[in-house]
Formats: structure tokens, sequence, C-alpha cells
């Protein structure tokens, strides 16, 4: 119950900053349009090579732009040393993790909202397998880029070059998920591939990065 | 109390923190050498000396916030780590979100302590501001005050927690002589609040460079210089 509590005044927390401040939205949001407006036209794809390559720009898209609001997700934490006040506090580490990750599932998903019926436009996209599966992909793919984006913005608070330190450890450990997301996606767009393997497998990396985040986050945030 | 710096400290009736031996060193630097202290419970320490003489270092060890490198650290029996929410700390940073009014700091962190199991002692948000000097209704981001204004929000951030033990890193700096006072007059105040549970009494330990203003509430005045208690 406790846990449950201190994850909701740590999510109303952060939605009430990026409320107030509009960091992460803000970028993430032109980001992420400027890259679908340049890849449309510099390709200008038929509708039949959209629905190949859609799955991959649209992941790519959400990747980059999520990491320039994960690399802003804890900075907010060391100004003014709140994290100190945070560590002193007896409320446990990882709902601290998981509040700021569920924030940032909200600010990525807000971003996707704002994407999809462009992407649909500029793409000229209509699914031809089962389009209500992107319903599942998309949160399970979004949840597995915050999680492991939370866990390791919170590890290159210590380091000088925290910018470039999320990106290399990120992209990396991403790749089976980003696989499975792209795979899916273009499964369902295209009818040609069965997805449900890729679900299965986003479901199972969720999970167990999930439950390493919040087993290793009190270790990590203590750290010196 | 007893200070050295070589030998082990001295026991006393139901000491606050123990530091045994402790060294803290960044790199080559040593910030803390090793230094023996006790501080009795239910006393106001006030710690003196220069800048860079390990002040903040040693509230930073009290406070679990940084490890020894050497020896080792217990308040209130037990690491200071194990011992969340029984000792508050307020650091030079004002440790408040600069988006958020006054009021919204205080209840967040005031949800974080809340843990149940323990007593349900912890102050009201309202009460801290208006003890400290503040109108709790004040709608104005904590980004927007003064240097003063964010020093008092501070320091009913950690009196709202309800702690045994209160670290006060500077808490009279950007303040003018009538809210110091008043700081001062509240300290020692706060010490004479009852605790729940049974616990010995409150016990401050605080760093100034206004060794006027914190002496006339100190139980014992320590002056520190390079990492160690120079009397």
């Amino acid at each position: 119950m406790n846990f449950y509590r201190h994850v909701m005044a740590h999510l109303r927390k952060d939605l009430r900053l990026e409320w107030r401040s509009r960091d992460s939205m803000t970028g993430m949001l032109f980001f992420s349009l400027l890259v679908v407006v340049v890849f449309a036209m510099a390709f200008d794809p038929t509708a039949a090579v959209s629905r190949q390559i859609s799955g991959g720009i649209l992941w790519m898209t959400l990747l980059f732009a999520s990491t320039m609001a994960l690399n802003q997700a804890w900075t907010r934490e060391q100004r003014n040393s709140v994290l100190d006040a945070q560590r002193m506090a007896p409320a446990s580490a990882a709902a601290l993790f998981f509040g700021k990750a569920l924030a940032n599932m909200i600010f990525v998903t807000g971003v996707e909202a704002v994407l999809a019926p462009l992407f649909t436009v500029f793409y000229n996209l209509h699914a031809l397998g089962q389009g209500w599966l992107l319903l599942i992909v998309m949160p399970l793919g979004t949840w597995a880029l915050v999680a492991n984006g939370t866990f390791f913005a919170a590890l290159g608070l210590r380091t000088r070059n925290r910018e470039l330190m999320l990106p290399l450890v990120l992209f990396p450990i991403s790749i089976p998920a980003l696989l499975a997301m792209i795979q899916a996606t273009t499964g369902i767009l295209t009818g040609e591939i069965e997805p449900d393997l890729w679900i299965r497998l986003l479901v199972v990396y969720d999970v167990v990065f999930t439950t390493a985040c919040l087993l290793l986050f009190d270790t990590l945030l203590n750290a010196e | 109390m007893q200070t050295t710096e070589q030998a082990s400290p001295v026991a006393t009736t139901t000491p606050a923190a123990v530091l045994a031996g402790v060294s803290k060193l960044f790199g080559t630097f040593a910030a803390i050498r090793n230094l023996s202290l006790t501080i009795k419970a239910g006393t106001i320490t006030v710690l003196l000396g220069q800048n860079g003489a390990g002040k903040s270092t040693l509230l930073r060890l009290l406070a679990g916030l940084t490890a020894p490198t050497r020896g080792s650290v217990t308040v209130l029996g037990d690491a200071p780590e194990r011992r969340r929410g029984r000792i508050a700390y307020m650091s030079h940073a004002p440790m408040l979100y600069d988006e958020l009014s006054a009021m919204e700091n205080l209840q967040y962190f005031a949800t974080l302590n809340a843990v149940g199991g323990g007593c349900d002692c912890v102050g009201s948000p309202e009460m801290a501001l208006r003890a400290v000097g503040l109108d709790p209704h004040l709608a104005k981001p904590v980004g927007q005050y003064s240097q003063g204004m964010r020093q008092r929000t501070s320091l009913a951030r950690v009196l709202q927690s309800d702690p045994e033990v209160l670290l006060l890193d500077e808490p009279f700096s950007n303040l003018d002589v009538g809210s110091a006072q008043h700081i001062v007059e509240l300290l020692a105040d706060f010490k004479t609040w009852p605790i729940h549970g049974g616990a010995s009494g409150r016990t401050i330990v605080l760093t100034t460079h206004q060794a006027h203003l914190a002496e006339s509430i100190a139980d014992l005045t320590l002056t520190m210089d390079r990492g160690a208690i120079s009397r």
C-alpha cells in the first residue's frame, strides 16, 4: 500500500512538473514531427513500401525522441539536490523508479497519440493484418524503452557526459526489444508476418527488465 | 559528549550518533581525517570552521548520504541509511522543486515520509510553513522565492518530518537578522518537542559561520579544521 502511495506521489509530481515546464514533451514532439516529415519527403514511398518501412521509422523516431526526454528525467531531481531529500525519505527507491518510468510512459504515449494520425497520413497507411494488435504492441514497446531508459538515465547521473552515456548504454540493450517492436508492427501493417511470437518476446523482455530495474534501483541510487 | 582525533569515543548515555575513526577521502583529498565523536541525544551541537574544513561532509556522513572511506558511523544505534525517516537533513541547496509551490513541495515530501507501521506523527506541511514564518497559501512557485524564503521553506521541509536527529548545513545563511533570530528560537523550541516512541530527546547538529547566533542555543560548540576537530 505504501509502495502504491509513493509511486502515485512521484507520478503526480512528475506530471505537475511537466505540465508547468513542458521541458520533455515539447522537445520530443518537435523532434518526432520533424523526423516523420523529413522521412516522408526524402523517400516519397508507395503504399506497399510504406508498410514495410514505417514500423522501423516509427520505433526509431520514438527511441531517439524518448532519449531526449529520458535525459531530462533526472535533471529535475539533481537540480537543488532534491535527489538527496528523496534518498533520505523512508520511501523505497523502487517506488521512485516506477513512478518516474510511469510518468515517462505517459509523456511518450502522448507523443505517440500525436504522431499516429500524422504517420497514417504521410505514409498512407492502413493495416492489412490485425490492426487492433497495435494497441498491445505500442504500450509494450513504449514500456521497454522507458523502463530501461529511466534506469540507465539514472546510471548516468554521476557521469560527466550524461547525454552521451544514455544512448551508448540504452541502444545496445534495447536491440532485442526494438527487433520485436519493429517486426510485430511490420507484421501487423503488412499482414505477411505473424506478430504473436514478437509480442510474446516483448512481454518477456518487459517483465525481465522491469524486475531487474526495480531490484537494482536502490543500489544504483545510493552508489557513490 | 567527548571529542578526540585519535582515541575511541568516550561512552555517554544514549548517544544519538557515534563516529569511530572515520575518514572520508575524495580521490586523494581527505575531507575527514580519523575523526571520533560521540553526540549525546537531546543536545544541540554547533560545528564551526572555515570553508573546506569538513563540516558539510560530516553532516552528509551522519545523514547516510555518503559512506565513510574508513571507520564507522552509527546514528540512533544503527547505520544512518537504516534510520531513514528519523533523521532529517537540510543542505546548502534548498532540496525543493523550483516549479512547485512551498505547500506542494512539502505535501510531496510528507507523503514520502509517511510510512505505515510506524507512528503517524509526521507534522503537517501547513504547520511547518507557519512555524518558519511563511504563508502556506502562497501559490507562487519556489523558484520565484527570495533566497531567504527558500531557506525557510527548506527548513519547514525537514521540520515537518518530525525527526529525532536534525542535521542543518548553514541554516542561517541568506536570512536577515530578524529571520535568523526567529530560526534560532524555533530550533531551541524544536529540541523540546515531545518525541513519539520514548526516544531520549531531539538532537540537532548544525554548521554555521554565524557563531554568535548559534552559540546561544548550543550545548557544545566544535571547531573543525582540515577534516578534524581542532577544539
